[in-house]
């Protein structure tokens, strides 16, 4: 175990990130009109929690921050201010800030005071325009804990020769005992400042007969000490019962001896019976009744129970403990393989016990790997908060009006997928806001709301996660798009490209140029990296707009980076892994299927189209290009666009779960190889990253997008 | 005997900050995350030596939760030291009227709640 401060200090600012994540749905709430108490206390206890705990940790800048965040809320909770669209969007900026200050004090970075002070300062406005001045009487009935108590407290001092001694008199109210004070711990406390002669008095104490209420205050003490701590230490010591007793402290006269107390007793004396009227048994007879309880046992606010259910029991645990139960999974998941492998080489017949327990192993293999797979997923919502204020940062530095809609927050992702995504989400939502969406003025022009969207949708759909940035914005202009290409050669200018082709020019690499940003809505603004970063997560971004109505991207990720299901195929002696997600469709190649077009292409006729053939075994350069392509095996691979490419194998060897080991620390990133994976008897296959392959595909089956329109054209021939 | 105490803040992190000052200091730890799940706790336990906390909570403030715990007649004597970031006089007045022993601001320094502790508890 490491130093348990720094062990909570870690564990603050994971509060933190919850805290505002809890801050910035009560805003929201707000913002949609939902502006109840309950609300506000949620968002003001959001802001202390993360005060208090600033504090604990010295985080000076910090604390004073959300102190003045928490006085304007307060004011709020008062209702002496209304949550207006105005002072809504000083919170969320409030909120912003209040984020930067926690991740800078986490990581130890400054944070630039230029950017907190005016929000700092806005928020003080807002609290002293309709803040009553603070009604702090100077009445304080009880202090905050003396700190100067740091004397060891098994060993009091020993007399000072020169030590003032001082006379206390103390004689406790009824108010004292109820509120659980106890007058022998403060002859203790008093003891351990110095040398103390405790004198009891208890010729005020009624009989039993007579004593309705044995804490109504009936014995009083007079106290001699001898210290050097001044009369603040000694008031100190009685800070908690401030008015709830009569105290008279002062310097005794004539040295150590009182008058009234001749035989000074030792400092132990009040130990047992210090306060015999604790101990006296209740009766009736005289003096103030005990205070009643007013609130019955068990039901003190019985409706605050049923309006929130009590907390989730959860357990945090260690990134890397889970990270470690992945990894065993996986060997699990290869092992079981492994042994699938051995069982059916050993020609163990189907239908044995061994077989069927091997079925449930696999069975369990895979609730296992679900189940530790969840406890890596997290709601995209943190994500999709950190949007919202790209969004709103956005949107003032262009000055347009946007409302972001999010939908599917719940969603959950793995975590590193979410960490990963947040780059590349921010880039495309700042281009949404910034070059998607038109001006105020123009949009109301063309008959649009005045107010501009962009929307956020996480969705599970069949075993991915999908991702969706929408804009209603004026669209993509293709004409100047294909222009741009044509003048910068990316493509001929001769191509005939179809409107999704056109648009996934825009992750092209080359395509981003400042020139082109403002000419086309900026779309093409480092799409490329947007594309290379989601990629490397496994997934793929595709592209759809309508002109005049927006533009929307999908992005569509796998579950997990540990484990997929892939299809295990041969190529020239060689075994692959091509993920199942990419893969279509496969059929077997009969003699009639190919065509031959030119010295090295293939196309295969697949119902009413034709594609050209790309020989994973020459692409890959495990061998030649073959004369012949009768009795291969295609695999149809869905592209970025939607439409299939054909890769051509020897032999689909099996479909199963394969655990992803990636090569991008090792051997950085392999163009059209996604990572590797131990398969069953041990080897070490390559996962295929398909459309990455066909994208950079050359060779026999070169196809430039135009190209195989014209193939099919010549080709249409052929009955299909 | 061990000291017991129960400390009642719906922060985890003042949480796990008050269990370690107080089992540092060789006293028992009871956490609650609010008021309402501190008197859940005072059922389950034995009576504590002391209670601290938090006046800001979910569901059942510290206000409520002294109110409550004074209202049960096993735990009247039972310290109830208030730990809060809140100084303000009016605040403190209502602590004391629901039946509060101290209070204590935040942030706090372990020896002294310590030592605070001992004082009214012993």
């Amino acid at each position: 175990m490491t130093d348990p401060m720094a062990e909570i200090r870690a564990s603050f600012f994971v509060e933190c990130e919850e805290l505002l994540e809890v801050l910035l749905d009560g805003l929201q709430s707000m913002e949609d009109g939902l502006a109840d108490s309950e609300t506000i206390n949620v968002v003001f206890r959001a802001v202390h929690s993360i005060k208090g705990g600033a504090g604990a940790f010295g985080l000076d800048a910090l604390v004073a921050f959300a102190h003045r965040f928490e006085t304007a809320l307060d004011e709020l909770r008062s209702g002496r201010l209304v949550a207006d669209g105005e002072v809504l969007r000083l919170f969320f900026t409030g909120s912003d800030i209040l984020a930067d200050l926690v991740r800078d004090s986490r990581d130890g970075n400054p944070t630039d005071d230029a950017l907190v002070a005016p929000v700092r300062a806005d928020l003080e406005a807002l609290a002293a325009t309709t803040a009553v001045p603070e009604a702090d009487t100077g009445v304080i009935d009880f202090q905050p804990m003396a700190l100067a108590l740091d004397l060891d407290l098994d060993a009091p001092p020993p007399p000072q020769a020169d030590a003032p001694v001082w006379q206390i008199r103390f004689r406790p109210e009824p108010g004292l005992y109820e509120s659980g004070n106890e007058p022998l711990f403060l002859i203790r406390a008093l003891r351990d400042l110095g040398a103390l002669t405790v004198r009891c008095h208890d010729d005020a104490v009624p009989g039993l007969e007579a004593m309705a209420n044995p804490e109504a205050g009936h014995i009083w003490w007079t106290l001699q000490l001898e210290t050097t701590e001044g009369e603040a230490a000694i008031r100190e010591v009685f800070d908690f019962v401030d008015g709830l007793c009569q105290l008279d402290i002062e310097v005794a006269p004539g040295g150590l001896d009182l008058p009234d107390l001749p035989q000074p007793e030792p400092t132990s004396a009040p130990e047992p019976e210090a306060a015999p009227a604790l101990a006296a048994p209740p009766d009736g007879g005289a003096a103030t009744a005990p205070k009643p309880a007013s609130t019955p046992p068990g039901e003190a606010d019985p409706r605050a129970a049923a309006a929130t259910p009590a907390p989730r029991a959860t357990v945090r645990v260690d990134l890397e403990r889970i990270d470690r139960l992945v990894n065993l999974v996986g060997e699990i998941v290869i092992n079981q393989a492994m042994l699938s492998q051995s069982v059916e080489a050993a020609g163990i017949p189907p239908n044995s016990p061994v077989r069927s327990g091997l079925e449930e192993f696999l069975q369990l293999t895979r609730d296992i790997q679900e189940s530790v797979m969840m406890i890596r997923a997290q709601p995209v919502k943190s994500l999709f908060q950190r949007m919202a204020r790209i969004v709103r940062e956005t949107s003032a530095a262009t000055g347009k009006e946007v409302r972001l809609r999010t939908e599917g927050e719940n969603t959950e992702v793995d975590k590193t997928v979410i960490e990963r995504l947040a780059d590349p989400l921010t880039h495309m939502i700042r281009n949404a806001v910034d070059h998607g969406l038109e001006a105020n003025d123009a949009r109301e022009a063309h008959g649009k709301p005045r107010e501009g969207t962009v929307s956020l949708r996480a969705m599970h759909r069949s075993g991915r996660i999908v991702i969706e940035i929408a804009d209603d914005g004026s669209g993509i202009d293709r004409s100047r798009v294909l222009d741009k290409a044509i003048r910068q050669g990316l493509i001929s200018a001769d191509s005939q490209l179809s409107d999704t082709e056109i648009d996934n020019l825009l992750f092209l690499p080359g395509f981003s140029t400042a020139d082109a940003v403002s000419n086309l809505s900026g779309r093409g603004v480092g799409m490329d990296v947007v594309r290379t970063a989601i990629q490397a997560l496994g997934g793929r971004v595709s592209i759809a707009s309508t002109r005049g109505k927006g533009t929307s991207f999908t992005i569509s990720l796998p579950l997990t980076l540990a484990v997929l299901d892939g299809m295990v195929v041969r190529v020239a002696g060689e075994t692959i892994v091509i993920p199942l997600s990419a893969i279509l469709e496969t059929l077997a190649l009969g003699r009639d299927d190919v065509r031959s077009f030119g010295p090295s292409t293939h196309v295969v006729g697949i119902r009413d189209r034709f594609l050209p053939l790309l020989d994973l075994g020459a692409e890959l350069g495990f061998r030649a290009p073959l004369e012949d392509y009768a009795d291969q095996i295609v695999l149809l691979v869905g592209q970025e666009d939607g439409s299939p490419a054909a890769m051509v194998v020897d032999a689909i060897d099996d479909q199963r779960q394969v655990v992803i080991k990636g090569l991008h620390e090792s051997y950085g990133r392999v163009p059209g190889i996604a990572a590797a994976t131990i398969l069953g008897d041990g080897q070490i296959a390559l996962i295929l990253d398909p459309i990455d392959l066909v994208s950079r595909a050359h060779g026999c089956t070169r196809r430039p997008p135009v190209a195989s329109d014209r193939i099919a054209n010549v080709q249409t021939g052929r009955d299909t | 005997m061990t000291m017991q105490v129960l400390a009642v803040d719906d922060s985890r992190t003042m949480r796990d900050m008050l269990r370690l000052a107080l089992t540092g200091a060789g006293i028992e730890a009871h956490l609650a995350e609010d008021g309402m799940h501190g008197l859940e706790r005072l059922d389950e336990l034995p009576p504590p030596d002391a209670i601290i906390t938090d006046i800001n909570m979910p569901r059942m403030d510290g206000f409520g939760f002294i109110d409550a715990v004074r209202g049960r007649e096993t735990l009247r004597a039972v310290p109830i030291l208030v730990l809060t970031t809140e100084s303000a006089a009016e605040l403190k007045a209502r602590a004391r009227a629901a039946g509060a022993t101290g209070w204590i601001v935040k942030p706090f320094d372990p020896e002294s709640l310590v030592r605070a502790l001992r004082m009214v508890a012993g």
